[in-house]
């Protein structure tokens, strides 16, 4: 009897902690989902309830922040500031697990350090060093960007993926005859896919959720990702939520599926490289 | 002859090691290395490039906008971005640790908590720049559920707008946050209890000790190391904190929500005063290195 009254406790508690969680989203949901008019008492009033996309049309066709652009201009920017990070991050990570070479032991703390740093540190000699380069307004910049504030943990989650891979295999490559670098693209990447798929579901969504780099990088309206047009439509002295949290939504639906379909690599990305 | 091929296989590891580390070493150095060394070195001069010592940091901390102590702590914000920052951490750091582990623990024994989880993950999932969003909505004197609900109970202070006034803007702003960052405390609690030995729980059971005393004496002290990551993390993104106070209150109203990362922002990019924002950065950085090392040092000691 105790011991049913206890699960009967814990169930209630975890329940109505979850539900109380879900109550924000559910809210700007119903924002975008129904019209004005019938919000005007709060959005859990539900004694009209009509659905329409009318808000979700409208944060997709703004006249002066066009969601539909801003998606768009994500992808671009997103996909190779994932693939990118990943490959190169790999390389160094394979590098530092199998060659012998000084500074081993303070790897970490470096790498910690540098994922310690803030982007506001970088943010003025970066804007001025891609100015000269003519890479501001240019994805490619922020793209390089995503790259290298990307590395350090991606080669410490690779690092640590890849120390978990048997060496007989690429000593016996290593016998018949592969380089190393055939090694490492024949051998270590396929049999590393489960630890890529982690490195990317994340990256893909820190690289879609970032904004400061973004407004720094890129000024032109029409080049403007995402996260950039949020602020933008949330207007001066009205706030028109219902555009507002459509275009939220639209924003977050990306990493959301992300996560959906990547759930498993997804925490064991975020575990793997906290818990060695 | 035997020496001279040691020599060149030494070289042609060395050779192999360079090519597969240059593109990352090259990356990093360029944009966040050489980058962060040049804005130490601004923070140090003028506008002209001249060295003028820690002015810019004096500069910067006898600043209002900075440090505000005068309403500090029985009058409202504004209290100055670095007190904002440093009042964050008090009051968020032990509400999302203290709620992932609970979260962590409930949801161990609960029925549908691969459900649960996931809703309470999703606001580590959702841009922080629409998370920022949200808070402004749920805090709304119309539209907002938390001001309704204070309402109904009879709090009528705290029925308007919370991100409209200095006193409640910032407690909405950390209340929100604690709402999003709770997921990644869960997260790691849930996978750090996943790895404490059954028998453990076993053993106690046998010697008698209740639910409590084995949460205390095994569950606590096995977590201590995932602790430690979260702590450290959450501590670093308190302190980055950025996007979810610009698209709640932009650091309004009246510089009630400023924080240094915001700070730092408006004097570079909107009143273009280089070297101030160079020191408000380099404050920073200081205090996130200073984390970051004190992570390291603490992980290492426990191994």
């Amino acid at each position: 009897m105790r011991r049913w009254g206890r699960e009967l406790l814990i169930n209630a508690l975890a329940w109505g902690i979850g539900l109380a969680w879900i109550v924000p989203f559910l809210g700007i949901l119903m924002s975008a989902l129904r019209p004005q008019s019938e919000l005007i008492h709060g959005w859990w009033q539900f004694s009209s309830f009509t659905i329409s996309l009318d808000n979700f049309v409208k944060a997709w066709n703004h006249p002066t922040a066009p969601m539909s652009q801003g998606i768009c201009n994500s992808l671009l920017v997103v996909i190779p500031s994932t693939i990118l990070p990943l490959f190169i991050g790999a390389m160094a990570a394979y590098a530092m697990l199998r060659f012998p070479f000084p500074l081993r032991d303070p790897l970490f703390l470096v790498i910690v350090l540098l994922m310690a740093i803030p982007q506001q540190m970088v943010a003025v000699p970066l804007f001025r060093f891609l100015r000269d380069l003519g890479l501001i307004n240019h994805y490619a910049g922020l793209i390089l960007v995503h790259t290298a504030w990307a590395l350090p943990w991606v080669t410490l989650f690779l690092r640590n993926y890849f120390s978990t891979l048997p060496r007989e295999i690429e000593e016996a490559a290593s016998l018949d005859g592969a380089s190393r670098f055939q090694i490492f693209t024949r051998i270590v990447l396929p049999l590393s896919l489960p630890g890529l798929a982690s490195a990317a579901a994340l990256q893909l969504t820190w690289a879609w959720n970032d904004f400061f780099m973004a407004l720094i990088l890129i000024y032109d309206p029409e080049k403007l990702v995402a996260t950039q047009r949020i602020p933008l439509l949330r207007g001066q002295y009205h706030i028109d939520w219902g555009v507002l949290t459509a275009a939220s939504i639209l924003t977050m639906s990306v990493p959301i599926l992300v996560f959906a379909l990547l759930q498993r690599y997804y925490i064991r990305g975020l575990i793997g490289w906290t818990l060695k | 002859m035997r020496l001279h091929r040691v020599r060149w296989e030494r070289i042609r590891r060395w050779g192999a090691f360079l090519a597969f580390t240059a593109p990352a070493l090259a990356l990093i150095s360029l944009l966040i290395v050489l980058p962060a060394m040049q804005t130490v070195a601004l923070s140090f001069t003028d506008k002209r490039g001249a060295f003028v010592g820690l002015r810019n940091f004096i500069e910067v901390l006898s600043d209002s906008d900075t440090l505000n102590l005068t309403g500090f702590p029985p009058g409202p914000p504004p209290w100055g971005s670095l007190v904002h920052n440093a009042v964050w951490i008090p009051l968020h750091l032990p509400l999302t640790v203290g709620l992932g582990l609970i979260l962590a623990v409930l949801l161990e024994r609960a029925r549908g908590a691969t459900f649960l989880k996931s809703v309470i993950f999703l606001g580590m999932v959702t841009p922080m720049i629409v998370g920022g969003v949200i808070i402004r909505f749920l805090f709304d004197e119309n539209a907002g559920v938390v001001t309704a609900i204070m309402r109904a109970v009879g709090l009528t202070a705290l029925g308007r707008s919370w991100t409209a006034y200095p006193e409640t803007a910032l407690p909405a702003l950390i209340l929100g946050s604690v709402w999003l960052w709770a997921g990644f405390s869960m997260i790691l609690y849930s996978a750090g209890l996943a790895t404490i030995p059954r028998d453990y729980y076993e053993a106690a059971a046998v010697d008698g000790a209740g639910p409590l005393q084995q949460f205390w004496y095994i569950t606590v002290p096995s977590l201590r190391p995932v602790t430690m990551v979260i702590v450290a993390m959450t501590i670093l993104w308190e302190l980055k904190i950025f996007d979810i106070v610009y698209t709640a209150t932009l650091g309004g109203p009246g510089g009630a929500t400023m924080v240094l990362a915001l700070q730092m922002y408006f004097y570079a990019f909107r009143a273009l005063e280089f070297p101030r924002a160079a020191a408000v950065a380099t404050m920073l950085s200081l205090f996130t290195l200073i984390v970051g090392l004190w992570f390291v040092r603490t992980l290492r000691s426990s191994e």
